[in-house]
């Protein structure tokens, strides 16, 4: 063992970090406990998070040193062990465990396409189809994955070049992709595991198009896993991250399958060729739609709290130069650009946690109401999921990639962590939608409220606020007034009111000029997409300060909130200052009072910054972070992690062949 | 073409091998690339980087730190007896060198390091030692299992006294057999974000011992009786700092040009979604919103181009000037590249990603090779100098200007307009009231704008750190709590110099129709930048509400003048394909065919049905 290891052993806890902890305003158990949901979920999360990490098949240990092949063949041994561990535990898809238990395996694991596939079977098939295809599923007989995305399309999908021809003579439809670009890309466990898919595809009956629908399709064989007839599949070679995924891409010359594989809950083909349509056909997308939702959790909001535990924690123990002369080094979290990077991070992580927890109301109650065959609300649940969608994950991305700067050349190394959270969130900006075309989205729902809103007619509830159009100042007068609420949300409010309205009165005086509609719309998109992001900060503002005057104003948690909830508001009005600032509500006086403020809050929750992270509650396995795990021995653990390296291990074969010769000067010999 | 077709020096492509792989990979090159440097006669430094950056294609290579660092080192800083000793046997590649500064504890604050050089004068050696964990030396490129030397930066310990950084030239590997040596521990540091091929490096000594002869002596020196005897200038060494960072300001500009060309290329090749009802799938590049993205970042890449031509040519200029003992400018160009640096840095550094975004799902694939060109980048916002404490340097100087103005001394060079400041400060009138009238067509007019801005937040950073001053008595402790300000100081005057270098480029171009299109750019350079930070040029008075707007409309504008000329503007940086890498910016077009090609090589593609199924899946199946 190491000399360094002595006294400095893994286990007592860094002093630089332990002192941090020692001077918490508030309960950090109790805030772990808000943050879950209740003390039981907190309970159930945990025994979840310890079954799975005392288990050595789901360790993550080598994770950082493994090939894409390697990585990949963990994934699929993982999936498959997990079916026998959730026996043994007695977990249950529908149990409350189940939603920590891909949160504890950090997502590598593989056949999580495999869930998409039966879930869109859940919501777009027939009561029949699903009888039939989930018991196979569930059992895995079968191994599902989701095939929308082409080579040549991806976010909008009536563009998609598959086709699907019925054949009303044998009851078929025949698939194929006609083209280069009609071949599907991207779907994950294609590559290589999966041997069923959910087809996105053009539908045609005796000549006509109606537009895209999904069929499920068989491609691989479930006795030897070697291509069905009329399949050309593969794996779509390597990404930024997700190594463990075998993405895939399917090629299709006239693959034929029977009338029942079209997924008919509210489309149907009858054997004459007869389409009838019942519903909406919006509801094909709603698959999409309550995904965006269901992965802000663990694929944006918990990747940004995992980069904040680790910068935060390691910005505690690193020290750099000297604040006072005569003083030992300072901690870097004490300098003031150190604290103006990462703790809006944490405010935000913070805020968007709120609005998650919102957006999954809404989505609760909608999807009931669709159920019962509603689909009023359909367009507001479309709106907020990608207007949110594409706000967070912008948003948090952007915030990971502060933290792995924030921590200097050592962020740089993948033993940090951050390297692979950075990697596979940023994924997040363009799956299940590309960001900017979400919030465009997001904008012609606004546009469409704000004109019914203009008009007196009654719009959804998360634009009511549309129709109460104020002019006026901000009327705050010294910095503290910023830190009332009402202040600021009503300056959100203000704004993101003032930018929708300027965008639909440009937008009509180009209609009115003689501008076509379209090129119109072109024209503004550059505005509508920021009216769009005004709108969702405003509501996240608006929702993290509701969320906090409900908390309970025991053990300090109300009060850290509050200041958290100001930060928030406070950087993004000094972030976006001009946007504020155009048409006067916001004076230039005023932004030096906000700019103080906010400055002032900094210094604040400077000193429960670590207890703020504390509370997320990441194990050090989950973190899998050389720089910030609990104890902040940090220095040690990244010399002893990068022993294991199998640079380290086996003698390279370089030096035989290339180095040695260079050293003695044999070049020519090469 | 020399090394294009050149066929040993072909390969696999990177994207598909291992870490050790690569790195073999890269020594195999780097060693043929020495050779054939010898067999063509090419010794001439600049024709030595073109010819190793088409061997490498832009990327890192093990043997970078011995050419960049180890032998200029030696030339720079040993004696003659020690040139003799050290570097002809490195010339020829028997000494592999690396140049050990950082540690594991300690990074752009030099002084903190902590490894130890003990003059012993019984044996006069130098005991070198790495006391704590903090001190191991981590991240020297080429050190964890290339090199057999390295210059190491250690706290100079003689007769009881510490005389500070000194750099030792210690053997860390038996010639030979490449193995450590005896108080040696030296290896890799695993893998990082990027860098794949580079064996960056830990070394670790126990009481290792050197002969007093392995002190780079050319300055400061320590005699046989351990007398030290001190250098003659320490500014000297600023003159190292200021080319390395000027050449990363070069970087900005490349690999930021580099990523413009492969989505601005893909963007005109991909079609998506419809402008016009029942009309063909228009070009992505037609979408307002992905001109948005794009174009500002082109321009960005020609204006850092400009700045990094300016920043090389002054140095070597001023260069001159040191040679023959005038300093005088060095402080200004000093403080000048480490806010250029951090500027255009951080700049490029978002704007690949912005880049790789507007390719949607492909440009995540590594055959967009844009992930290659960030992680390849992105340290360089650490490196050679942290970002935030680079502007905090830049910040210092600011500062020094606005006092020496205060006290009623005038400066010179890019901040003499804060010369400007103490004339109206003669008036009474508040600063926001003042009235700058400002053409937003003419980019002479919008220099004066981005001067205003600059003069307003160094003056407005200096008077909060002077308020700090009054309220308490550390200064380390008021700089601190001004740092935001200061930082924001330090963007702003460097925002202001480049869209002056840029403007003042545009005389130069003699072609007028190159010139009609870099006015273009320059303008949409200016003027987007003012539409980013409307808030500042609001809030001091420098335009009014109404002028935001027709900046913000005329971006608008300028987006589409530029539109027919956006595949030639990137087109005219000239990269070959195999230096871009990249699939989806292949010159011809061809993105869709060659992608799948491309998939096809995928390591998982090897055989038809992957061994996991046996292993795995078919078990599990047959159980359940």
């Amino acid at each position: 063992q190491d000399k360094y290891a002595q006294g400095f052993g893994l286990g007592s806890v860094n002093p630089d970090l332990a002192s941090e902890r020692q001077t918490a305003s508030f309960s950090v158990e109790r805030l772990t406990t808000v943050l879950d949901g209740g003390a039981e979920h907190t309970r159930v999360r945990r025994a979840v998070v310890e079954a799975i990490e005392r288990d050595p098949v789901f360790s993550r240990e080598n994770q950082y040193f493994q090939t894409q092949n390697e990585r990949y063949e963990a994934a699929v041994r993982k999936a498959v062990h997990l079916q026998k561990k959730m026996h043994e535990m007695g977990w249950r898809e529908d149990g409350p465990e189940f939603i920590y238990i891909y949160r504890a395996l950090a997502g590598d694991v593989a056949f999580l396409l495999h869930r998409v596939f039966m879930r869109s079977i859940s919501v777009l098939g027939s009561d029949e189809q699903v009888a039939k295809w989930i018991p196979l599923a569930t059992k895995h007989q079968l191994i599902g994955s989701y095939a929308q995305t082409e080579l040549g399309h991806g976010t909008y999908l009536q563009g998609l070049e598959t086709t699907a021809v019925f054949d009303t003579t044998t009851q078929e439809f025949i698939l194929n992709t006609p083209k280069i670009s009609a071949m599907k890309w991207w779907p994950g466990d294609m590559g290589r595991s999966a041997t069923h898919t959910v087809v996105f595809a053009q539908l045609y009956v005796h000549g006509k198009c109606y537009g895209v629908h999904p069929f499920i399709v068989q491609i691989r064989s479930l006795r030897d896993h070697s291509l069905c007839p009329g399949i050309t599949a593969g794996d779509i070679g390597p990404k930024m991250n997700f190594e463990h995924i075998d993405n895939g891409y399917l090629m299709l010359q006239n693959v034929r399958i029977p009338r029942e594989n079209m997924l008919n809950k509210f489309c149907e083909v009858q054997p004459d060729g007869t389409y009838v349509r019942r519903g909406s056909q919006k509801i094909n997308y709603f698959t999409m739609t309550t995904l965006r939702v269901s992965l802000l959790s663990d694929e944006v909001i918990l990747p940004l709290m995992k980069a904040c535990t680790i910068a935060i924690r390691y910005s505690a123990v690193r020290r750099q130069s000297k604040l006072n002369p005569g003083e030992e080094e300072a901690k870097i979290l004490d300098y003031q650009t150190q604290q103006e990077k990462l703790l809006p991070q944490l405010a935000a992580a913070y805020a968007f946690h709120f609005i998650n927890n919102y957006l999954h109301k809404l989505f609760d109650r909608g999807y009931k109401e669709i159920q019962e065959r509603n689909f009023s609300s359909l367009p507001e649940l479309h709106a907020s999921s990608s207007g949110f969608k594409a706000m967070l994950s912008q948003y948090c991305t952007a915030g990971v990639e502060i933290c792995l700067r924030a921590c200097g050349g050592h962020g740089y190394s993948l033993l940090s962590g951050l390297p692979s959270l950075y990697t596979k969130i940023l994924a997040s900006c363009i799956y299940e939608g590309e960001n900017t075309i979400l919030l465009l989205q997001t904008a012609r729902f606004l546009i469409k409220c704000f004109a019914a809103a203009s008009a007196g007619q009654p719009v959804p509830q998360s634009v009511t606020y549309l129709a109460a159009v104020k002019p006026g100042k901000c009327p705050a007068k010294n910095k503290l007034d910023f830190l009332n609420p009402d202040i600021y949300v009503e300056a959100y409010q203000h704004t993101a009111i003032r930018l929708l309205s300027s965008t639909a009165a440009k937008l009509q005086d180009l209609i009115q000029s003689g501008v076509k509609k379209h090129e119109a719309w072109n024209q503004c998109t550059v505005q509508l997409v920021q009216a769009a992001k005004a709108h969702c900060h405003y509501i996240t503002v608006k929702n993290f300060v509701e969320t906090v005057e409900k908390l309970e104003n025991k053990a300090g948690i109300q009060k850290i909130m509050k200041h958290l909830c100001d930060l928030y508001a406070l950087h993004g009005i000094f972030s976006n200052a001009g946007l504020f600032l155009h048409d006067g509500y916001i004076s230039g006086a005023q932004m030096d009072m906000i700019t103080a403020s906010y400055l002032d809050l900094l210094g604040v929750i400077r000193k429960d910054a670590v207890p703020l992270v504390d509370a997320f509650d990441f194990t050090d396995k989950s973190l899998n972070s050389a720089l910030g795990s609990y104890d902040g021995n940090v220095y040690q653990r990244l010399y002893e992690w990068a022993q294991k390296s199998p640079t380290n291990q086996q003698i390279s074969p370089a030096y035989e062949k290339y180095l040695r010769p260079l050293l003695h000067n044999k070049l020519s010999k090469l | 073409a020399l090394v294009i077709n050149d066929p040993d020096f072909q390969h696999e492509d990177l994207n598909f091998l291992s870490r050790s792989q690569r790195y073999e990979q890269a020594i195999r090159k780097s060693s043929l690339m020495v050779m054939k440097l010898r067999e063509y006669g090419i010794a001439d430094p600049e024709e030595i980087y073109w010819f190793k950056s088409f061997v490498h294609r832009g990327r890192p290579e093990p043997l970078d730190l011995h050419l960049g660092m180890f032998l200029p080192t030696l030339l720079t800083q040993a004696t003659p007896e020690q040139q003799d000793r050290f570097f002809m046997p490195a010339w020829n590649l028997e000494i592999i060198g690396t140049y050990a500064q950082t540690e594991m504890g300690h990074g752009t604050h030099l002084r903190g390091l902590e490894t130890t050089a003990t003059y012993d004068p019984a044996t006069q050696e130098f005991i070198l030692n790495s006391p704590t964990v903090t001190s191991i030396k981590w991240w020297p490129g080429g050190l964890g299992k290339t090199s057999n030397h390295a210059i190491v930066l250690a706290q100079l310990y003689t007769q009881g006294q510490c005389k500070g950084l000194h750099a030792f030239i210690v053997p860390i590997r038996q010639l030979g057999t490449h193995e450590p040596l005896p108080g040696i521990t030296v290896g890799d540091i695993g893998p990082k974000f990027g860098y794949d091929e580079m064996d960056n490096g830990y070394l670790k000594m126990d009481n290792f011992r050197i002969p007093r002869e392995n002190m780079l002596m050319k300055y400061a020196q320590v005699e046989p009786d351990g007398t030290y005897v001190k250098p003659l200038s320490d500014k000297l060494t600023y003159g190292t700092m200021v080319f390395i960072r000027s050449l990363i300001v070069g970087d900005s500009a490349r690999s930021l040009s580099r990523a413009c060309t492969i989505a601005i290329r893909y963007s005109a090749v991909r079609h998506q979604s419809e402008l016009k009802p029942g009309e063909p799938e228009p070009q992505i590049l037609d979408y307002q919103t992905q001109q948005y993205k794009l174009f500002p970042l082109l321009a960005t890449a020609y204006a850092f181009h400009f700045v990094g031509a300016y920043i090389k040519d002054t140095y070597r200029r001023i260069s001159g000037d040191i040679n023959e003992g005038d300093l005088s400018e060095l402080p200004e160009l000093h403080a000048l590249t480490a806010g250029l640096k951090a500027f255009t840095s951080w700049t490029a550094n978002a704007g690949i990603e912005e880049c790789r975004m507007a390719c949607g799902g492909h440009g995540y694939s590594r055959c967009s090779g844009i992930p290659d060109i960030y992680v390849t980048f992105t340290p360089s916002c650490t490196y050679e100098g942290e970002n935030t404490v680079m502007m905090l340097q830049t910040a210092r100087f600011l500062v020094k200007s606005y006092n020496q103005v205060a006290a009623g001394q005038r400066v010179s060079g890019m901040v003499s307009y804060l010369n400007d400041l103490s004339r109206q400060r003669i008036q009474p009138q508040h600063v926001a009231a003042r009235t700058v009238s400002v053409r937003i067509n003419d980019p002479v007019s919008l220099v004066e704008a981005y001067k205003a801005r600059a003069a307003r937040l160094v003056e407005a950073a200096a008077k909060n750190l002077q308020a700090e001053l009054n309220h308490r008595k550390s200064k380390e402790d008021a700089w601190n709590r001004t740092s935001v300000d200061l930082v924001r100081a330090s963007e702003v005057h460097c925002h202001y110099v480049i869209v002056k270098l840029f403007t003042a480029k545009l005389s130069e171009i003699s072609n007028a129709a190159v010139r009609a299109v870099m006015t273009e750019l320059c303008l949409l350079y200016t003027l987007y930048g003012i539409s980013k930070n409307a808030g500042d040029f609001m809030q001091a008075g420098i335009l009014t509400d109404a002028q935001i707007t027709q900046v913000n409309q005329r971006v608008k504008e300028l987006l589409a003048i530029i539109r027919p000329n956006a595949v030639a503007l990137v087109d005219s940086f000239d990269f070959h394909d195999t230096h871009l890498g990249s699939v989806l910016g292949r010159y011809d077009g061809n993105v869709y065919e060659n992608m799948f090609e491309w998939a096809k090589k995928s390591p998982l593609n090897k055989t038809e049905v992957h061994e996991s199924f046996h292993k795995h899946l078919k078990p599990m199946q047959a159980k359940l």
